[in-house]
């Protein structure tokens, strides 16, 4: 029999003698199971913020902020520098001739989570009539659009689902004022989503603000347009704004996502997977010492030492896979596309849905075969180096 | 020979093998006592907030401002024992991303009296109710920037501009204030709203919440509600609640921590206790010849159940110990490597109290099903298995 064939059959038996290890083989595979679950939730929260957060800025859309704010909040723009903006090189023309020019405003405002009862942060967001032009992704799917002038809202679909009392139809106070829901906007795996929306003179009217904005985004003509425009924003003695593209603002925020999982997802991953891997080197030690006798009868009859290393290895692999399946299982049905929501970069709450993705299912299941290789090489060798004659002696 | 010799002889029969499951069992409670302990400490972060003050906030959100002339209609309020007030700055030395930290422009005077965590001596007390540009920074912040008393030090505002456009503030530290214990952490500065206040160029005569102490905490929700009736359909609405709510809230708002630990330790006992007890069940298979002789010599049903038990408790408490004693040493590393700047993040008691029932409990699970059948087993059975 060949090297190949001698393994081939080796590998068979050991797996199809699975079943009469089955307690410890299934710890095995629960047990891995259950590191896969958790990298893997903590991967798909991470990345679902993360690509909510990619998924809101267009390239060919330029973020105004007052120079040296890193967040909208902390930022300023005046009605004067909004319409000198709008005479830029590179900025877009509405059909009627304008420059797509959107100067927006933004408040934080009370909500109450549903998830925990507890008030938290949402940002109210005063926009003009351009807004929806510098925004494509989203688009009213529920009543209307708030009408200019007037104390009316509309909700991100995000914001509904984390947030109770903002249904269609409601009334909401905030603090004195009285304001109506009249729409719902959908704006799909975007921040905008966990936003309220209404018009931007009411809001600077009743929050006190003047006149003043704290960005204005701007359409341009193409994505390579920005670098002239934000260095006219830059230069001008009347602006000395920084402009950016809505994508580079968000991008830049999602990278804070990585530090939960670089500080929790993987460490925690890396500590269950070495419990899970005494536990394979256990079960694996413990297959090899069940089937000792018929290691040894093979050894006689001329099999290789590399055939009975294989075959544990290959019992080993097979039930981190096993291990590593159920656990994407229980993360893709239990936990894939449910809303969350947490406190984002711009001191408000962003409402995202959890994904799991192909490329972090893969790094989870290469933790899983690290385990199932581990655990296969040690027990495999023992296998391999065992004395044929003095097992079938004893 | 006593019984424990035999106990002991029995775990490290497979020496390999007790090693594999002590590891598997330290992992579970590495993650066990270093999670909870976090989540535990940042609970304590929000209990030190004091139960007989208030925090008045505008109701539409915390960030709302209210107007400078509410704290003295708060201070008229019966119950109302002392009132300050403090505005949020965005504060920041150097850089806005890595150099920054809480700080918050107060009334001197009536602002030390209210917050007793803060630790100073009556001189420098004293030289910060009466310095204009005084700012007192708490003991984490000067030893990170190596500030002394007497310093004057550029503070930049996130939020603030001057008047004449500049976005740096000079201070003169007048002193470095330690918390209510010397190793809490105390990454914070306060400074003169005066001086904010005549140099800004926007938000003037505007403060961020009103802080109120009141004579007892029983008076706590009387005085709330009466605060919150009085400013009732004014152009600034309040709420106020205790600062302990007010701080949990906030706490709650980056996600449900107590639910993210409760899941990721679950799925790690699950996993053990898994990988635990089928091993055992098959050790105890391998030994039943073994039980049947040691029933013949004459060792009871119920000495031979506690043995086996034992072996379990044995098992886990060695796994459980090594594990809380490993968090307890990591807590500190982390703790010295963020020189207290995350709180105190040592290991509390309660938590080593659980670690260790938990650990009876993983012992008792798991030895269970082995324990009862070495019970059952009649000696017959057990001697003419092969």
């Amino acid at each position: 029999m060949s090297i190949l064939n001698q393994t081939r059959s080796v590998i068979a038996m050991n797996v199809r003698s699975i079943p009469q290890r089955l307690g410890m083989s299934l710890a095995t595979i629960g047990a891995i199971a259950m590191v896969v679950a958790v990298l893997l939730s903590f991967l798909a929260l991470a990345n679902g913020f993360s690509q909510t957060l990619k998924g809101s800025g267009a390239a060919d859309v330029a973020i105004v902020l007052r120079d040296g704010a890193d967040a909208e909040l902390s930022s300023t723009v005046s009605r004067d520098q909004v319409d000198l903006l709008g005479q830029g090189p590179g900025v877009r023309a509405a059909s009627d001739g304008h420059p797509i020019v959107s100067p927006e405003l933004m408040l934080v405002v009370d909500g109450v989570k549903k998830s925990s009862g507890t008030k938290a942060n949402m940002p109210l967001r005063g926009l003009g009539p351009n807004g929806l032009l510098v925004r494509k992704q989203a688009k009213i799917t529920q009543g209307r659009m708030f009408a200019p002038g007037s104390n009316e809202i509309v909700v991100g679909a995000g914001l509904l689902r984390e947030f109770a009392g903002f249904e269609l139809g409601k009334s909401i106070r905030f603090g004195s004022q009285t304001w109506k829901v009249v729409g719902v906007f959908e704006a799909p795996g975007t921040v905008f989503e966990s936003e309220l929306w209404a018009d931007a003179p009411v809001v600077q009217s009743m929050f006190k603000r003047g006149t003043t904005f704290q960005t204005a985004r701007v359409a341009l003509t193409s994505p390579e347009a920005l670098k002239a425009f934000a260095a006219y924003a830059k230069a001008d003695p009347r602006l000395q704004l920084k402009a950016q593209s809505e994508q580079a603002y968000y991008a830049a925020q999602a990278e804070r996502s990585g530090v939960l999982i670089k500080y929790f997802g993987w460490p925690l991953g890396i500590i269950m997977a070495i419990g899970a891997l005494a536990g394979a080197l256990n079960t694996m030690y413990a297959s090899v010492s069940s089937r000792a006798a018929e290691i040894a009868t093979l050894r006689v009859i001329g099999f290789s030492g590399f055939s009975a290393f294989m075959g544990t290895m290959v019992e080993a692999l097979v039930l981190s896979a096993l291990g590593a399946l159920v656990g994407v299982a229980i993360c893709a049905v239990g936990f894939n596309g449910l809303s969350a929501s947490t406190l984002g970069a711009g001191f408000t709450q962003v409402t995202f849905r959890i994904q799991v993705g192909p490329e972090i299912v893969v790094q989870a299941v290469v933790l899983a075969l690290i385990i199932g290789l581990v655990g296969g090489i040690f027990p495999g060798l023992r296998a391999a180096r065992q004395r044929p004659l003095l097992v079938l002696a004893g | 020979m006593t019984d424990f010799d035999l106990v002991w002889k029995n775990l490290f029969r497979k020496p390999l093998r007790t090693v594999l499951l002590t590891v598997s069992i330290f992992m579970a409670f590495l993650i066990f006592g270093m999670l909870t302990s976090v989540n535990v400490s940042l609970e304590k972060a929000v209990d030190r907030g004091s139960s007989t003050r208030l925090i008045v906030a505008n109701k539409i959100n915390f960030t709302q401002p209210l107007p400078i002339a509410y704290v003295n209609r708060v201070a008229a309020i019966p119950g109302v024992t002392l009132v300050s007030h403090q505005n949020w700055f965005g504060a920041y030395y150097q850089d806005a991303r890595t150099s920054r930290f809480v700080g918050f422009a107060v009334d001197p005077e009536n602002f030390l009296k209210i917050s007793e965590e803060i630790h100073l001596t009556e001189a420098e007390r004293k030289a910060f109710i009466q310095e204009r540009t005084g700012v007192i920074v708490g003991k984490t912040v000067a030893d990170k920037y190596g500030w002394k008393v007497g310093q004057t030090v550029p503070i930049q505002s996130q939020i603030f501009v001057q008047a004449d456009g500049r976005r740096t503030w000079d201070m003169k530290i007048v002193g470095i204030f330690t918390g209510a214990k010397p190793t809490d952490p105390t990454p914070a500065i306060y400074f003169n709203y005066d001086y904010m206040n005549e140099t800004i160029s926007f938000g003037r005569d505007t403060i961020g919440n009103i802080i109120v102490k009141t004579a007892s905490p029983d008076e706590n929700d009387r005085v709330a509600k009466l605060i919150d009736t009085t400013f009732e359909n004014s152009p600034y609405e309040t709420s106020t609640s205790d600062e302990k709510t007010f701080s949990r809230a906030f706490l709650k708002q980056a996600g449900d921590l107590n639910f993210i630990v409760t899941m990721v330790v679950s799925a790690a006992f699950a996993a053990i206790l898994m990988i635990v007890s089928t091993t055992l069940v098959s050790a105890m298979r391998e030994r039943t010849k073994e039980i049947g002789v040691m029933k013949t010599l004459g060792f009871s049903s119920p000495r031979v159940l506690r043995m086996v038990l034992g072996e379990a408790l044995l098992l886990s408490t060695l796994g459980a110990v090594l594990g809380l004693g490993a968090s307890a040493l990591v807590l500190k590393g982390i703790s010295k490597q963020t020189e207290g700047s995350l709180g105190d993040l040592s290991m509390p008691p309660v938590v080593t109290l659980i670690g260790v029932l938990l650990a009876l409990g993983l012992g008792l699970s798991t030895g269970a099903v082995p324990a009862i059948s070495a019970l059952r087993m009649r000696i017959v059975d057990a001697l003419n298995r092969s």
